[in-house]
């Protein structure tokens, strides 16, 4: 009998053949942990004298969820980082680098690979064909010391996707239909195998919007086989050895499989306060929705082509005057990027303000916390009560291009009136 | 640890997030676990951090803990004297994060438990006796690996303990 990517992947890193459902100790090639995470890392490590990492190269710190630092105790946490760094060596990626997965898929994540992250949208990574999937601080700290974790090898519900996506409507939308129609716990424990035409045809930066998102519907892990695009991506970021093809057999076990075709997809919000709450823009538009801030940026949303669409789409508008509109680039690579090509320009000249690389408001620390009652739409992957610092505020999804949108009209706008 | 455990308790709906437990605006609290407790649960219940006491039991719906991986989360519900947590459901890094942190939970039909109830559970059988109801529940097996977490108290203990990861 054939076998999924997940059972694949894990079944090498076990050294043995695996199957969904059991749960076996498996290698790791990449371990990593975040500002917010990390630091009850290094106090487990301390707890266990086991204060070493298993490969400098491929334990990575990230400085991202509070940079630069708002205040003196994130200060201290992130020199608890610093300090595990020089003692380890460790890789730290610091102030101004970026958010962790755009960082990983960036310089790390490769086909094949076993990684895992205090940090859910791990998942990510799946788009480049690697197991990536989220754990908390102590699973981490012991797989920065030992090199490896346990693992329940999952079930892969498969997601058929095909169709041309019409005008105005992208991968966030199809992830976020996607979830509002499978539910926030939809495939609670289950790798989501993305396929099909659709998927084919989609940009590596397309891909990750999708499998980052896996987490919200319950997913241990989203992925998507390597493929010419995915070679190409690798080359371009100067790892093409990396690449190799991983894909799930067709004769596989499947525990669920669905189909979507794009065609039949609007542009897509979720509204508060759980990620499948979703409605197509058509309604949405109908209840006519102020919108305070509007923020362009994170893990999900925040890459070279994110920029691109939705600063066509400010270019030569304003940002409303009663909204506030919060562009950040997800790395220092997409910075540089969008300054080269006058990305950023346009938007400052619309009137947004530019932060630098990093998470940004998303997880409601800085950047752009919200007042009692103001309502925000975001390019971010999840919309719970109080995400955003302030659980007395509102907070709607939506893609880059829904978002540029709505920073002009001040109100949920949709994308297509300005294509 | 104790497998029979006795409690009251604290009712709770579906779709518990990480951020209704340890809200994101606290996160420079995250170094000091006690003081980030304070503020456990306060976006789900603002009065549940003043009221719970040492032993009680959390119940809710489906899907309890899903969103970001912290394991702050279910820390600061065990330094809040929670004893055991069950639901219909629970997000898969949550779940994970508990049992690591020694916080057993239960997977069960929650509906007929109300807040107040005072719940007689037998961890080991999964036997849940709502005391107040007089009413007897039966709850999803734990998996023999995360019941062997439990029982050399969390994934640190077990890893001390057997110098290594013991799957089977
Ligand atoms: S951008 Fe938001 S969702 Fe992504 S890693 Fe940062 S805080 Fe998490």
């Amino acid at each position: 009998m054939g076998k999924t990517m997940a059972e694949k992947i894990i079944g090498e890193h076990a050294g043995k053949d695996v199957k969904a459902g059991e749960i076996v100790v498996a290698k790791v090639d990449v371990a990593m942990v975040q500002d917010g995470t990390g630091p009850l890392s290094v106090q487990v490590l301390k707890e266990m004298n086991m204060e070493r990492v298993f490969d400098k190269k491929n334990t990575v710190l990230f400085l991202d969820h509070a940079t630069p630092s708002p205040r003196k105790e994130l200060s201290n946490a992130h020199k608890i980082l610093r300090d595990f760094s020089d003692k380890t060596g460790a890789y730290l990626s610091d102030v101004g680098e970026g958010v962790c997965h755009q960082r990983l898929v960036e310089s790390w994540a490769s086909p094949g690979q076993l990684i895992v992250g205090a940090d859910s949208h791990t998942c990510t990574s799946g788009a480049l064909g690697a197991f990536a999937t989220g754990m908390g601080s102590t699973d981490v700290a012991i797989a920065f010391a030992l090199g490896k974790v346990w693992l329940r090898v999952p079930e892969t519900h498969r997601f058929y996707i095909h169709g041309e996506f019409p005008e105005g409507v992208y991968s966030k939308d199809l992830i976020l239909h996607i979830i509002g129609t499978i539910g926030a716990d939809g495939a609670t424990y289950k790798s989501m195998e993305f396929y099909g035409p659709t998927i084919d045809k989609m940009t590596m930066e397309s891909r990750f919007t999708i499998t980052n998102m896996a987490i919200e519907a319950g997913g241990k892990t989203g992925m998507i086989a390597p493929d010419e695009t995915t070679k190409k991506y690798l080359e371009e970021m100067g790892r093409g050895e990396k690449y190799r093809e991983i894909k799930s057999d067709d004769d596989a076990i499947f525990e669920k499989e669905y189909e979507f075709d794009v065609s039949e997809i609007e542009p897509t919000i979720s509204f508060p306060h759980t990620v499948d709450n979703t409605r197509t823009i058509t309604e949405a538009k109908k209840e006519n929705i102020r919108i305070d801030q509007v923020y362009i940026g994170t893990c999900t949303n925040g890459r070279i082509e994110d920029l691109r669409v939705a600063a066509k789409i400010i270019d030569g508008n304003k940002v409303n005057k009663k909204t506030r509109l919060i562009v950040i680039p997800a790395s220092r690579r997409v910075y540089i990027q969008a300054l080269k090509e006058g990305l950023l320009e346009k938007f400052v000249e619309a009137g947004a303000a530019i932060e630098s690389p990093g998470c940004g408001p998303c997880v409601g620390i800085h950047k752009g916390v919200l007042a009692d009652g103001e309502r925000v739409l975001s390019t971010q992957n999840r919309n719970f009560k109080g995400r955003m610092g302030n659980p007395n505020a509102e907070i709607y999804l939506g893609s880059p291009a829904t978002a540029a949108a709505t920073a002009i009209e001040g109100k949920i706008a949709d994308p297509r009136d300005y294509l | 640890m104790e497998s029979i455990i006795k409690g009251r308790v604290w009712k709770f709906g579906d779709n518990i997030s990480t951020d209704h437990i340890a809200p994101g605006r606290y996160f420079h609290l995250r170094t000091n676990l006690p003081e980030l407790a304070k503020h456990v649960l306060e976006d789900a219940d603002p009065e549940f951090p003043k009221k719970v006491r040492p032993g009680d039991i959390i119940v809710a719906g489906n899907n309890f803990g899903l969103g970001s991986s912290r394991e702050h989360a279910p820390r600061i519900i065990k330094i809040a004297g929670v004893s055991c947590v069950i639901a219909k459901s629970f997000a898969r890094i949550f779940y994970r994060n508990a049992f690591n942190i020694g916080l057993p939970l239960l997977t069960a039909d929650t509906d007929k438990i109300d807040e107040g109830d005072e719940l007689e559970i037998d961890l080991e059988k999964g036997i849940i006796k709502d005391l107040t109801k007089g009413i007897t529940l039966e709850s999803t097996p734990i998996p023999p690996f995360m019941m062997r977490l439990l029982e050399d108290g969390g994934i640190v203990e077990h890893i001390k303990k057997h110098g290594d990861f013991k799957v089977d």
